[in-house]
């Protein structure tokens, strides 16, 4: 990490910073002012606070406890009916929004592109909705008889009329013979996406292992274990991730028996637990089940990242140091036959890119995952944020970052927009809510969750992806029609 | 083959090389447990029929793809169509992530709104505290000339009373006692997202209104345009009221909102009804609402507290045009203008130009009840007949008006009205008793892949066609262009019918 040339920035930063905050009320002021920070060089954290409510009033562009669970962990899961347990509006405004790809066929055994909903009515709050939930179940047997299981995501009513999801699910799963997954991940939960990824990981714990110890003492286990067997998980598939990712480990000699939860299946939550290693991409949402994998079976488990060159390199070599020689070799000559690609392909776009900067506001990896990525094509990032981050996501982020970076926590509305002003970045790389707002003020954009509705991003190809994606938006004609002519100085100056 | 340089491929073509056909194959049969392709390929089939349609029909408890939202993203939408209008929504937080982001999703636009974030606590103590924090934030920072509040369903279930609490939010000093801060309880258990619509519309003009009643009216008519997403229409209501010199309030006008130029500003209030012409509303001579099923407590409070006339003239397709103007002309004794009457002339002229290849065509429709009427009305006006209506959120009354409407026509008689039913069972009605296009929103193109029916993308959301929101729907000249969408895509399916060199080529005609 090289040291920024004007020494007088980090102050400079803390100066906007204190700037900033002066538009808030008192109170909310002391609040927010934790959760800024600019990163200082050898410091171990990002000296921000995270994980906290946020402030009502702000413009947070935080989700819920149901969309970190349904939304993110459990909603790929592609073989299963995931019901949205409750009023009809939290499945119908997210469904078919993150862009978890699979293979199937919709309707018949997969349901990834379908929204399933108990639609509750106002007798439903009154009276309860367990009756209505054990109907729903049969009544999905028999129009689906193909699901291989069924979650119940909860949605805000359900834990505050006091439903007892938990009976109906055992029941139930007796029934039809099948995993019922009740899960307690209403809005209202904790203080951001990042408690459901939490309650989702414990679900898949508590529904799952024990499947994983029947089959194993039963010798039903429908994969003979390997010495080269890994679990792919923390990778949602967006755009095809996981399957550019799995392709660099299947040609490294290694068998991945699950991915969790991008393209997965009942089956790979089960068969997940046979692995020699589990590899986690999103270490955020689903680092809660590698502890539990750690403490149930011993189960080793490490942070890889697949974003640009350099790091999926390292990665590789990390990787294959977990494994014998064979393997060792095989990521040497993987890493062998990308890198004139890539490296061809950063001669092409980098001259286009160098020198420009980005700041980054995104989800649970992506705000220092990417940052090598963008560093790779000489794209400099200046400022970045977690939506849902919690400290140990600050520690990690440490190494990715150069000094006199701004930090933002739960970023508000108003805050990015400030800081984007001060800073001018080339570019902004979040979300659909920031993408107008940004485009607006005539800047370009990406969204980093969705990668734009283009992707994959992860992996060699998706590296190649990234790189004309970022040409496409910091060097579209576009940008330069925003002004008229007759606006323009020297215009302004022949007029008058 | 790994990517080239210099021809880079992303997910469209990425995952049809043969590298990763191979990798979803060994996944597919070593890891996944899938069922035989056998069983995939019969119950697919079984899907389609007859015997599955009675199953699905038969459904009591289960909804599956749903043609309906819930409460506040209407009233959020309602809300956004007034000048300087801040949304807050007392609740949890992840509603507001989401109702702003299938919104900017649709418009490609910003969406600006803020929750008041109740956790856990608030659950047990009530969202109180959260609403005087949140407004005091929302007020200082985002400096709105109006904040509209709605409920999630989180605060409904606990019984926050929103009257109250901004009583409350007041007197403890979040935002000046005089400062406007309508409200509406909009449970998304009750109605769908058009519920959210009315009951902000009716908490915004009686909260406006308030004391503005004089004895006199001032000669305004007002204009309610209900949950249209369509930014051509509002325009093109001005445009037409203009041309016959009509003075009027469009009350809740987000057009300019949802579709504000780019010149390298950020606005966040773009646009929206004057909040001084909003509370002179009261005062007009009229209310014209354009949709019916999304203004009936509107409807009533205008009638019964300001004592004004209202009426619902929804101006689509040559009819609903004619018989909307000639409502004007008889509210304010205005002739209709020679121009309008020419622009009539040019909707007809096209209808005669493009009706052979709609007359008898057979179609389905789903949508929000006022759309449904609408694009029906039209599309019986060039012969095509109904077959399938769905209307997910639609009550006895629309089924009613409906009806009638399908009575009076030759081209009606085949329709059935099916309320309170989703998409999942709109896909059983289109495999058995198939149709030569569809109406639907975005969602509905898991159909058009499911079924092969061509689609014709009406209504909110549409997320994967660009800007179709930003064309008009209503008068005459919406007319047209609801006619170039139906035509064109029937013209495109006879196309990819006829495109096999040598086989059916026979009829991929120059001319048509």
């Amino acid at each position: 990490m090289t040291p920024p040339e004007n020494k007088n920035l980090i102050e400079e930063h803390k100066e906007l910073i204190k700037d900033v905050l002066q538009a808030y009320p008192e109170k909310s002021r002391k609040k927010r002012e934790k959760h800024l920070n600019v990163h200082e060089e050898g410091k171990s954290d990002c000296g921000v606070k995270s994980n906290i409510k946020s402030v009502p009033g702000v413009m947070t562009a935080r989700g819920c406890a149901y969309a970190g669970s349904k939304g993110v962990v459990w909603g790929p899961i592609k073989d299963m009916v995931h019901i949205s347990h409750g009023p009809v509006g939290c499945g119908y405004w997210s469904w078919s929004g993150r862009r978890n790809y699979y293979v199937g066929k919709t309707g018949v055994d997969s349901f990834g592109t379908m929204h399933f909903t108990s639609d509750f009515q106002e007798r439903d709050i009154v009276f309860g909705g367990d009756k209505k939930l054990a109907k729903i179940i049969q009544e999905i047997e028999e129009l689906f008889p193909l699901n291989r299981g069924i979650s119940v995501q909860s949605e805000c009513p359900i834990g505050l009329i006091g439903d007892d999801i938990e009976a109906v699910a055992k029941k139930a799963a007796k029934e039809i013979n099948k995993p019922v997954v009740p899960v307690r991940c209403e809005g209202f939960r904790g203080v951001s996406q990042s408690l459901g990824h939490h309650i989702a990981n414990d679900a898949i714990r508590d529904h799952m292992f024990p499947r994983f110890d029947k089959a194993k003492k039963e010798n039903t286990l429908t994969i003979e274990p390997g010495p080269y067997d890994v679990a792919l998980i923390g990778d949602y598939n967006i755009g095809g991730d996981a399957w550019a990712s799995r392709m660099l480990l299947e040609e490294m000699g290694l068998r991945v028996v699950a991915q969790w939860s991008g393209d997965g299946t009942v089956n790979e939550l089960v068969n997940g637990l046979a692995a020699k290693l589990v590899l986690i991409h999103c270490y955020r949402s689903m680092n809660y089940i590698c502890r539990a994998l750690e403490e149930a079976y011993g189960m080793p488990w490490m942070e890889f990242n697949f974003f640009g060159p350099t790091k999926i390199a390292a990665s590789l070599r990390e990787i294959a140091a977990k494994f014998d020689s064979k393997i060792q070799e095989n990521a040497e000559k993987v890493i062998a036959k990308y890198t004139p690609i890539m490296n061809a392909v950063v001669e092409k776009y980098r001259p286009r890119l160098e020198g420009n900067t980005v700041m980054l506001y995104v989800g649970g990896l992506r705000p220092r995952h990417v940052v090598p990525a963008f560093e790779d094509l000489g794209i400099k990032v200046i400022g970045t944020g977690y939506e849902f981050a919690h400290n140990d996501d600050y520690k990690r982020t440490t190494h990715y970052i150069d000094n006199a970076t701004i930090i933002y926590d739960d970023v508000t509305a108003y805050e990015f927009e400030e800081f984007v002003k001060a800073k001018k970045p080339s570019l902004v790389a979040s979300g659909i809510k920031e993408k107008y707002v940004f485009q607006k003020m005539g800047l370009p954009f990406r969204q980093m969750h969705s990668w734009d509705y283009s992707g994959p991003y992860h992996g060699y190809d998706g590296f190649a992806i990234f790189a004309r994606d970022m040409d496409i938006a910091l060097n579209s004609p576009t940008w330069g029609l925003i002004d008229a002519p007759w606006n323009k100085k020297e215009a302004k100056a022949k007029v008058a | 083959m790994p990517q080239n340089p210099d021809k880079i491929v992303d997910h469209v073509d990425l995952f049809k090389q043969p590298e990763y056909t191979e990798l979803f194959k060994n996944k597919h049969e070593q890891f996944e447990g899938a069922h035989s392709a056998e069983e995939v390929e019969r119950v697919s089939e079984w899907t389609k029929g007859w015997d599955y349609r009675e199953k699905n029909f038969a459904r009591e408890a289960l909804t599956v793809n749903p043609a309906k939202g819930c409460q506040p993203v209407g009233a959020m939408f309602a809300a956004l169509g007034f000048e300087g209008t801040l949304p807050f929504v007392q609740g949890s937080q992840g509603c507001v992530a989401y109702f702003r982001t299938h919104l900017s999703r649709h418009y490609k636009e910003p969406c600006s709104a803020v929750s008041s974030s109740m956790t856990e606590d608030a659950a047990v103590f009530g969202g109180l505290n959260n609403m005087i924090e949140g407004m005091s934030v929302a007020y200082t920072l985002y400096k709105p000339k109006m904040i509209a509040v709605c409920t999630t369903c989180m605060a409904e279930v606990i019984g926050d009373d929103l009257g109250a609490f901004i009583t409350n939010a007041k007197n403890a000093g979040s935002i000046p006692q005089d400062f406007p801060v309508p409200f509406a309880h909009t449970p998304s258990f009750v109605g769908s997202h058009i519920t959210g619509y009315d009951n902000m519309m009716k908490g915004i003009l009686s909260n406006l209104s308030e004391g503005k009643k004089k004895d006199k009216t001032n000669g305004k008519i007002n204009f309610i345009p209900g949950f249209d997403t369509y930014v051509g229409n509002n325009r093109e209501l001005k445009r037409m009221l203009g041309l016959m010199d009509i003075d009027y309030t469009i009350l809740s006008d987000t057009s300019d909102y949802f579709d504000s130029p780019n010149n390298g500003e950020y606005e966040m209030y773009p646009g929206g009804t004057k909040l001084e012409d909003a509370a002179e509303a009261c005062n007009a001579e009229a209310t014209v609402a354009l949709q019916a099923y999304t203004t009936p407590k509107t409807r009533e409070y205008i009638k019964t507290k300001w004592n004004q006339e209202t009426k619902v003239s929804r101006p689509f397709g040559v009819k609903g045009t004619d018989e909307f103007l000639m409502t004007l002309s008889e509210l304010t004794g205005k002739p209709i203008p020679q121009e309008l009457e020419i622009e009539r002339g040019r909707l007809v002229d096209a209808m005669t130009d493009s009706y052979a290849w709609i007359h008898g065509k057979k179609f389905a429709i789903y949508g929000e009840p006022d759309l449904i009427i609408s694009v029906v009305s039209f599309l019986l006006e060039l012969g095509a007949e109904p077959v399938h209506i769905l209307c997910h959120n639609g009550d006895e009354v629309f089924k009613k008006e409906l009806q009638a409407i399908l009575d009076e026509s030759p081209f009606g008689k085949q329709a059935t009205i099916w309320l309170g039913k989703d998409l999942w069972h709109f896909r059983s009605l289109l495999f058995t008793e198939p149709v030569d296009f569809f109406v639907g929103n975005s969602y509905g193109k898991y159909l058009w892949r499911d079924t092969k029916i061509p689609m014709v993308r009406i209504g909110y959301p549409i997320f994967d066609r660009h800007h179709l929101h930003r064309y008009s729907t209503i008068g005459y000249q919406g007319g047209i262009n609801l006619l170039n969408w139906v035509v064109n895509t029937i013209l495109d399916e006879m196309d990819r019918n006829t495109n096999i060199i040598g086989v059916t080529d026979i009829s991929f005609d120059l001319i048509r």
